[in-house]
Protein backbone atom coordinates (compact mmCIF):
# COMPACT_ATOMS: atom_id res chain seq x y z
CA UNK A 1 0.00 0.00 0.00
CA UNK A 2 1.28 3.43 -0.90
CA UNK A 3 2.46 5.62 1.92
CA UNK A 4 -0.13 8.14 3.10
CA UNK A 5 0.75 11.75 2.32
CA UNK A 6 -0.63 15.19 3.13
CA UNK A 7 -0.26 18.48 1.27
CA UNK A 8 1.28 21.44 3.08
CA UNK A 9 0.66 24.79 1.38
CA UNK A 10 3.17 27.38 2.56
CA UNK A 11 3.22 31.12 1.88
CA UNK A 12 6.69 31.87 0.47
CA UNK A 13 8.36 35.26 0.24
CA UNK A 14 11.95 35.93 -0.76
CA UNK A 15 12.65 39.66 -0.33
CA UNK A 16 15.50 39.45 -2.85
CA UNK A 17 13.42 37.90 -5.65
CA UNK A 18 9.70 38.30 -4.97
CA UNK A 19 7.56 41.41 -5.38
CA UNK A 20 4.90 39.77 -3.22
CA UNK A 21 4.33 36.45 -1.38
CA UNK A 22 2.95 33.38 -3.17
CA UNK A 23 1.85 29.90 -2.11
CA UNK A 24 3.92 26.78 -2.72
CA UNK A 25 2.55 23.28 -2.11
CA UNK A 26 4.67 20.46 -0.70
CA UNK A 27 3.63 16.83 -0.34
CA UNK A 28 4.96 15.25 2.85
CA UNK A 29 4.42 11.86 4.54
CA UNK A 30 1.34 11.73 6.75
CA UNK A 31 2.48 10.71 10.22
CA UNK A 32 -0.29 10.69 12.79
CA UNK A 33 1.77 12.16 15.63
CA UNK A 34 3.31 14.93 13.53
CA UNK A 35 2.56 18.53 14.35
CA UNK A 36 2.74 21.27 11.69
CA UNK A 37 6.28 22.09 12.85
CA UNK A 38 7.35 18.47 12.09
CA UNK A 39 5.97 18.79 8.57
CA UNK A 40 7.84 22.10 8.04
CA UNK A 41 11.04 20.56 9.39
CA UNK A 42 10.61 17.62 6.97
CA UNK A 43 10.24 20.07 4.07
CA UNK A 44 13.39 21.96 5.13
CA UNK A 45 15.45 18.79 5.67
CA UNK A 46 14.27 16.73 2.69
CA UNK A 47 12.67 18.94 0.03
CA UNK A 48 13.65 22.62 0.12
CA UNK A 49 16.29 23.87 2.52
CA UNK A 50 15.53 27.52 1.70
CA UNK A 51 12.22 27.35 3.58
CA UNK A 52 12.58 29.80 6.47
CA UNK A 53 10.67 29.62 9.75
CA UNK A 54 11.28 30.27 13.45
CA UNK A 55 11.15 27.49 16.00
CA UNK A 56 13.02 26.36 19.07
CA UNK A 57 11.62 24.21 21.88
CA UNK A 58 8.93 22.10 20.13
CA UNK A 59 6.91 22.05 23.39
CA UNK A 60 4.83 25.26 23.58
CA UNK A 61 7.23 27.01 25.93
CA UNK A 62 9.48 29.22 23.79
CA UNK A 63 6.76 30.95 21.74
CA UNK A 64 8.82 30.95 18.52
CA UNK A 65 6.67 28.91 16.13
CA UNK A 66 3.50 31.00 15.85
CA UNK A 67 2.02 30.72 12.33
CA UNK A 68 -1.33 31.24 10.70
CA UNK A 69 -2.58 27.67 10.19
CA UNK A 70 -5.66 27.31 8.00
CA UNK A 71 -6.52 30.93 8.71
CA UNK A 72 -6.15 30.86 12.50
CA UNK A 73 -3.14 31.80 14.66
CA UNK A 74 -1.65 28.68 16.25
CA UNK A 75 1.65 27.35 17.53
CA UNK A 76 3.21 25.03 14.94
CA UNK A 77 4.36 22.68 17.69
CA UNK A 78 0.89 22.35 19.25
CA UNK A 79 -1.18 21.80 16.11
CA UNK A 80 -1.39 18.23 14.80
CA UNK A 81 -1.67 17.61 11.06
CA UNK A 82 -4.19 14.84 11.84
CA UNK A 83 -6.67 17.63 12.70
CA UNK A 84 -6.75 18.48 8.97
CA UNK A 85 -6.02 15.15 7.24
CA UNK A 86 -6.95 14.23 4.49
CA UNK A 87 -7.39 17.93 3.68
CA UNK A 88 -4.33 20.07 3.07
CA UNK A 89 -2.76 22.32 5.69
CA UNK A 90 -2.22 25.97 4.75
CA UNK A 91 0.61 27.65 6.68
CA UNK A 92 1.13 31.43 6.52
CA UNK A 93 3.12 33.88 8.65
CA UNK A 94 1.31 35.49 11.60
CA UNK A 95 -1.12 38.16 10.42
CA UNK A 96 -0.66 41.87 11.28
CA UNK A 97 3.16 41.74 11.09
CA UNK A 98 5.38 42.52 8.07
CA UNK A 99 6.90 39.40 6.48
CA UNK A 100 10.70 39.26 6.68
CA UNK A 101 11.01 36.01 4.69
CA UNK A 102 8.66 33.03 4.24
CA UNK A 103 7.09 32.36 7.68
CA UNK A 104 9.33 34.76 9.59
CA UNK A 105 7.71 38.07 10.61
CA UNK A 106 9.25 41.35 11.78
CA UNK A 107 8.68 41.59 15.55
CA UNK A 108 10.41 44.93 16.19
CA UNK A 109 7.22 46.88 16.92
CA UNK A 110 6.15 44.42 19.61
CA UNK A 111 9.60 44.30 21.21
CA UNK A 112 9.98 48.12 21.33
CA UNK A 113 6.59 48.46 23.02
CA UNK A 114 7.41 45.61 25.41
CA UNK A 115 10.24 47.73 26.84
CA UNK A 116 7.89 50.73 27.23
CA UNK A 117 5.56 48.94 29.64
CA UNK A 118 8.45 48.20 32.03
CA UNK A 119 7.92 44.45 32.44
CA UNK A 120 9.86 44.09 35.66
CA UNK A 121 9.36 44.77 39.37
CA UNK A 122 9.90 48.42 40.25
CA UNK A 123 10.71 49.27 43.89
CA UNK A 124 11.05 52.62 45.61
CA UNK A 125 13.11 50.93 48.26
CA UNK A 126 15.21 47.86 47.55
CA UNK A 127 15.61 45.48 50.45
CA UNK A 128 19.11 44.79 51.63
CA UNK A 129 20.16 41.17 52.14
CA UNK A 130 19.67 41.67 55.90
CA UNK A 131 16.10 42.93 55.34
CA UNK A 132 15.34 39.71 53.45
CA UNK A 133 13.19 38.78 50.45
CA UNK A 134 9.89 40.36 49.48
CA UNK A 135 7.28 38.05 50.97
CA UNK A 136 4.17 37.19 49.03
CA UNK A 137 1.19 35.07 50.06
CA UNK A 138 -0.29 32.39 47.83
CA UNK A 139 -3.46 34.47 47.44
CA UNK A 140 -1.34 37.42 46.24
CA UNK A 141 0.47 35.16 43.76
CA UNK A 142 -2.75 33.71 42.33
CA UNK A 143 -3.93 37.24 41.50
CA UNK A 144 -1.40 37.61 38.68
CA UNK A 145 0.00 34.11 38.06
CA UNK A 146 -1.94 33.44 34.84
CA UNK A 147 -0.36 36.51 33.19
CA UNK A 148 3.13 35.17 33.90
CA UNK A 149 2.36 32.23 31.58
CA UNK A 150 2.70 34.49 28.49
CA UNK A 151 5.39 33.18 26.11
CA UNK A 152 5.35 36.22 23.75
CA UNK A 153 4.32 34.02 20.83
CA UNK A 154 2.33 36.92 19.30
CA UNK A 155 -0.70 34.78 18.43
CA UNK A 156 -2.83 37.37 20.24
CA UNK A 157 -1.48 40.19 18.02
CA UNK A 158 -2.23 38.10 14.97
CA UNK A 159 -5.81 37.49 16.18
CA UNK A 160 -6.43 41.16 17.09
CA UNK A 161 -8.08 43.19 14.29
CA UNK A 162 -7.47 46.41 16.22
CA UNK A 163 -3.69 45.87 16.13
CA UNK A 164 -3.97 45.14 12.40
CA UNK A 165 -5.84 48.39 11.79
CA UNK A 166 -3.90 50.59 14.22
CA UNK A 167 -0.24 49.77 14.74
CA UNK A 168 0.09 52.48 17.40
CA UNK A 169 -1.90 50.17 19.70
CA UNK A 170 0.25 48.47 22.34
CA UNK A 171 -1.62 45.21 21.84
CA UNK A 172 -2.79 42.30 24.01
CA UNK A 173 0.37 40.62 25.35
CA UNK A 174 2.14 43.87 26.26
CA UNK A 175 -0.88 45.28 28.11
CA UNK A 176 -1.43 41.96 29.92
CA UNK A 177 2.22 41.99 30.97
CA UNK A 178 1.78 45.53 32.34
CA UNK A 179 -1.22 44.29 34.32
CA UNK A 180 0.85 41.34 35.57
CA UNK A 181 3.32 43.71 37.27
CA UNK A 182 0.64 46.19 38.40
CA UNK A 183 -1.16 43.39 40.28
CA UNK A 184 2.04 41.98 41.81
CA UNK A 185 2.05 42.84 45.53
CA UNK A 186 5.85 43.33 45.45
CA UNK A 187 5.69 46.02 42.74
CA UNK A 188 5.57 49.78 43.30
CA UNK A 189 5.74 50.96 39.68
CA UNK A 190 2.02 51.18 38.91
CA UNK A 191 1.98 54.97 38.51
CA UNK A 192 4.76 55.14 35.90
CA UNK A 193 3.43 52.08 34.08
CA UNK A 194 -0.10 53.56 33.87
CA UNK A 195 1.28 56.47 31.81
CA UNK A 196 1.61 53.99 28.95
CA UNK A 197 -1.17 51.53 29.82
CA UNK A 198 -3.89 54.19 30.29
CA UNK A 199 -2.95 56.17 27.16
CA UNK A 200 -4.99 56.31 23.95
CA UNK A 201 -2.69 53.75 22.29
CA UNK A 202 -2.72 51.72 25.51
CA UNK A 203 -5.88 49.99 26.75
CA UNK A 204 -8.18 52.47 24.96
CA UNK A 205 -7.01 51.11 21.61
CA UNK A 206 -8.83 47.91 22.58
CA UNK A 207 -12.51 47.48 21.64
CA UNK A 208 -12.85 44.10 23.38
CA UNK A 209 -13.13 41.87 20.34
CA UNK A 210 -11.83 39.13 22.65
CA UNK A 211 -10.07 37.21 19.85
CA UNK A 212 -6.70 37.54 21.66
CA UNK A 213 -7.86 35.47 24.62
CA UNK A 214 -9.38 32.79 22.41
CA UNK A 215 -6.12 32.55 20.42
CA UNK A 216 -3.85 32.36 23.47
CA UNK A 217 -2.22 28.90 23.75
CA UNK A 218 -1.40 29.47 27.44
CA UNK A 219 -4.82 30.69 28.76
CA UNK A 220 -3.44 34.09 29.72
CA UNK A 221 -6.67 36.03 28.90
CA UNK A 222 -5.15 39.34 27.78
CA UNK A 223 -8.64 40.70 26.93
CA UNK A 224 -9.63 40.32 30.59
CA UNK A 225 -6.44 42.04 31.75
CA UNK A 226 -7.10 44.98 29.41
CA UNK A 227 -10.68 45.46 30.66
CA UNK A 228 -9.38 45.42 34.24
CA UNK A 229 -6.82 48.12 33.38
CA UNK A 230 -9.63 50.17 31.77
CA UNK A 231 -11.58 50.02 35.04
CA UNK A 232 -8.45 50.94 37.05
CA UNK A 233 -7.65 53.83 34.67
CA UNK A 234 -11.23 55.12 34.92
CA UNK A 235 -11.08 54.98 38.73
CA UNK A 236 -7.77 56.89 38.63
CA UNK A 237 -9.33 59.55 36.38
CA UNK A 238 -12.40 59.95 38.60
CA UNK A 239 -10.27 60.25 41.73
CA UNK A 240 -8.06 62.87 40.08
CA UNK A 241 -10.78 64.97 38.36
CA UNK A 242 -13.78 64.58 40.62
CA UNK A 243 -12.09 64.15 44.01
CA UNK A 244 -8.89 66.21 43.82
CA UNK A 245 -8.86 66.36 47.61
CA UNK A 246 -8.49 62.56 47.68
CA UNK A 247 -5.22 62.74 45.77
CA UNK A 248 -2.23 61.82 47.83
CA UNK B 1 21.80 41.44 2.14
CA UNK B 2 19.08 44.01 1.97
CA UNK B 3 15.84 43.79 3.86
CA UNK B 4 12.46 44.35 2.21
CA UNK B 5 9.72 43.41 4.67
CA UNK B 6 6.37 42.83 2.97
CA UNK B 7 3.30 44.39 4.58
CA UNK B 8 0.09 42.57 3.70
CA UNK B 9 -2.91 44.84 3.06
CA UNK B 10 -6.02 44.44 5.24
CA UNK B 11 -9.23 44.09 3.24
CA UNK B 12 -12.15 46.41 3.98
CA UNK B 13 -14.28 43.31 4.60
CA UNK B 14 -11.91 41.79 7.22
CA UNK B 15 -14.84 41.59 9.61
CA UNK B 16 -16.63 39.14 7.31
CA UNK B 17 -13.68 36.76 7.18
CA UNK B 18 -14.20 35.10 10.57
CA UNK B 19 -17.50 34.48 12.43
CA UNK B 20 -16.00 35.89 15.66
CA UNK B 21 -15.18 39.18 13.88
CA UNK B 22 -18.67 39.37 12.34
CA UNK B 23 -20.30 38.78 15.73
CA UNK B 24 -18.07 41.52 17.16
CA UNK B 25 -19.16 43.98 14.46
CA UNK B 26 -22.82 43.08 15.07
CA UNK B 27 -22.23 43.78 18.75
CA UNK B 28 -20.70 47.16 17.88
CA UNK B 29 -23.77 47.85 15.71
CA UNK B 30 -26.07 47.27 18.70
CA UNK B 31 -25.06 50.71 19.99
CA UNK B 32 -26.86 52.32 17.01
CA UNK B 33 -30.12 50.60 17.95
CA UNK B 34 -29.74 51.20 21.69
CA UNK B 35 -28.94 54.88 20.96
CA UNK B 36 -31.83 55.11 18.47
CA UNK B 37 -34.25 53.77 21.03
CA UNK B 38 -33.05 56.34 23.56
CA UNK B 39 -33.87 59.05 21.00
CA UNK B 40 -37.41 57.60 20.57
CA UNK B 41 -37.90 57.80 24.36
CA UNK B 42 -36.65 61.41 24.43
CA UNK B 43 -39.03 62.37 21.61
CA UNK B 44 -41.86 60.73 23.60
CA UNK B 45 -40.89 62.79 26.65
CA UNK B 46 -40.92 65.96 24.57
CA UNK B 47 -44.38 65.12 23.14
CA UNK B 48 -45.63 64.47 26.68
CA UNK B 49 -44.48 67.95 27.67
CA UNK B 50 -46.38 69.42 24.73
CA UNK B 51 -49.72 68.20 26.03
CA UNK B 52 -52.14 65.23 25.79
CA UNK B 53 -52.92 65.61 22.07
CA UNK B 54 -49.24 65.56 21.07
CA UNK B 55 -48.59 62.55 23.31
CA UNK B 56 -51.59 60.61 21.90
CA UNK B 57 -50.31 61.30 18.37
CA UNK B 58 -46.87 60.01 19.41
CA UNK B 59 -48.41 56.80 20.82
CA UNK B 60 -50.46 56.34 17.65
CA UNK B 61 -47.33 56.71 15.53
CA UNK B 62 -45.70 53.90 17.54
CA UNK B 63 -48.40 51.44 16.45
CA UNK B 64 -47.53 51.70 12.75
CA UNK B 65 -46.08 48.48 11.21
CA UNK B 66 -42.78 50.26 10.53
CA UNK B 67 -42.49 51.41 14.17
CA UNK B 68 -43.28 47.88 15.41
CA UNK B 69 -40.72 46.33 13.04
CA UNK B 70 -38.05 48.80 14.23
CA UNK B 71 -38.90 48.03 17.86
CA UNK B 72 -38.57 44.28 17.28
CA UNK B 73 -35.20 44.87 15.56
CA UNK B 74 -34.05 47.16 18.40
CA UNK B 75 -35.13 44.52 20.94
CA UNK B 76 -33.13 41.79 19.16
CA UNK B 77 -30.02 43.96 19.09
CA UNK B 78 -30.53 45.01 22.74
CA UNK B 79 -30.79 41.34 23.75
CA UNK B 80 -27.60 40.54 21.77
CA UNK B 81 -25.85 43.47 23.47
CA UNK B 82 -26.92 42.44 26.98
CA UNK B 83 -26.25 38.73 26.49
CA UNK B 84 -22.72 39.31 25.20
CA UNK B 85 -22.08 42.04 27.79
CA UNK B 86 -22.83 39.71 30.71
CA UNK B 87 -20.87 36.90 29.08
CA UNK B 88 -17.84 39.23 29.07
CA UNK B 89 -18.35 40.32 32.68
CA UNK B 90 -16.15 37.63 34.31
CA UNK B 91 -13.13 38.81 32.26
CA UNK B 92 -13.51 42.40 33.45
CA UNK B 93 -14.53 41.52 37.02
CA UNK B 94 -12.52 38.51 38.17
CA UNK B 95 -13.38 37.42 41.70
CA UNK B 96 -10.99 35.73 44.05
CA UNK B 97 -11.96 34.51 47.52
CA UNK B 98 -8.82 33.76 49.51
CA UNK B 99 -6.75 31.41 47.38
CA UNK B 100 -9.64 30.37 45.12
CA UNK B 101 -10.72 32.07 41.92
CA UNK B 102 -14.50 32.20 41.53
CA UNK B 103 -15.55 30.33 38.38
CA UNK B 104 -16.37 32.64 35.44
CA UNK B 105 -19.64 30.72 35.05
CA UNK B 106 -20.79 31.86 38.50
CA UNK B 107 -19.94 35.52 37.79
CA UNK B 108 -21.71 35.44 34.40
CA UNK B 109 -24.59 33.40 35.85
CA UNK B 110 -25.17 35.94 38.63
CA UNK B 111 -25.34 38.71 36.04
CA UNK B 112 -27.81 36.74 33.91
CA UNK B 113 -29.94 35.97 36.97
CA UNK B 114 -30.04 39.66 37.95
CA UNK B 115 -30.90 40.53 34.34
CA UNK B 116 -33.88 38.12 34.34
CA UNK B 117 -35.12 39.35 37.75
CA UNK B 118 -34.93 43.04 36.77
CA UNK B 119 -36.53 42.34 33.36
CA UNK B 120 -39.41 40.45 35.03
CA UNK B 121 -39.86 43.30 37.55
CA UNK B 122 -40.04 45.88 34.75
CA UNK B 123 -42.39 43.64 32.76
CA UNK B 124 -44.59 43.23 35.84
CA UNK B 125 -44.68 47.00 36.44
CA UNK B 126 -45.81 47.62 32.85
CA UNK B 127 -48.39 44.82 32.68
CA UNK B 128 -49.90 44.87 36.19
CA UNK B 129 -49.71 48.52 37.14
Amino acid sequence: MAEKTIEIEVLRYDPEKDAEPHFQTFTVPYVEHWVVLDALTHIKDEIDQTLTFRWSCHMAVCGSCGYTINGEPHLGCKTFIREFYPNKVRVEPLANFPIERDLVVVQDDFIDKFADIKPYIIREHHNTIEEGTYKQSRAELIKFKQYTMCINCLLCYSACPQYGLNQEFYGPANLAMGHRYNTDSRDEGREERMEVLAAEEGVWGCTFVGACSRACPKDVDPAGAIQQIKIAATNDWMKEKLMPWGKK
Amino acid sequence: MSRKPYVRPISKTWWLEKPEYTLYMLRELTSVFVGGYAVVLLVGLKRLGEGPAAYEAFLAALTSPLAIALHVLALLFAVLHSATFFLAAPAALPLQIGEEKVSPGIVAGAHYAAWVVVSLAVFGLVVWR
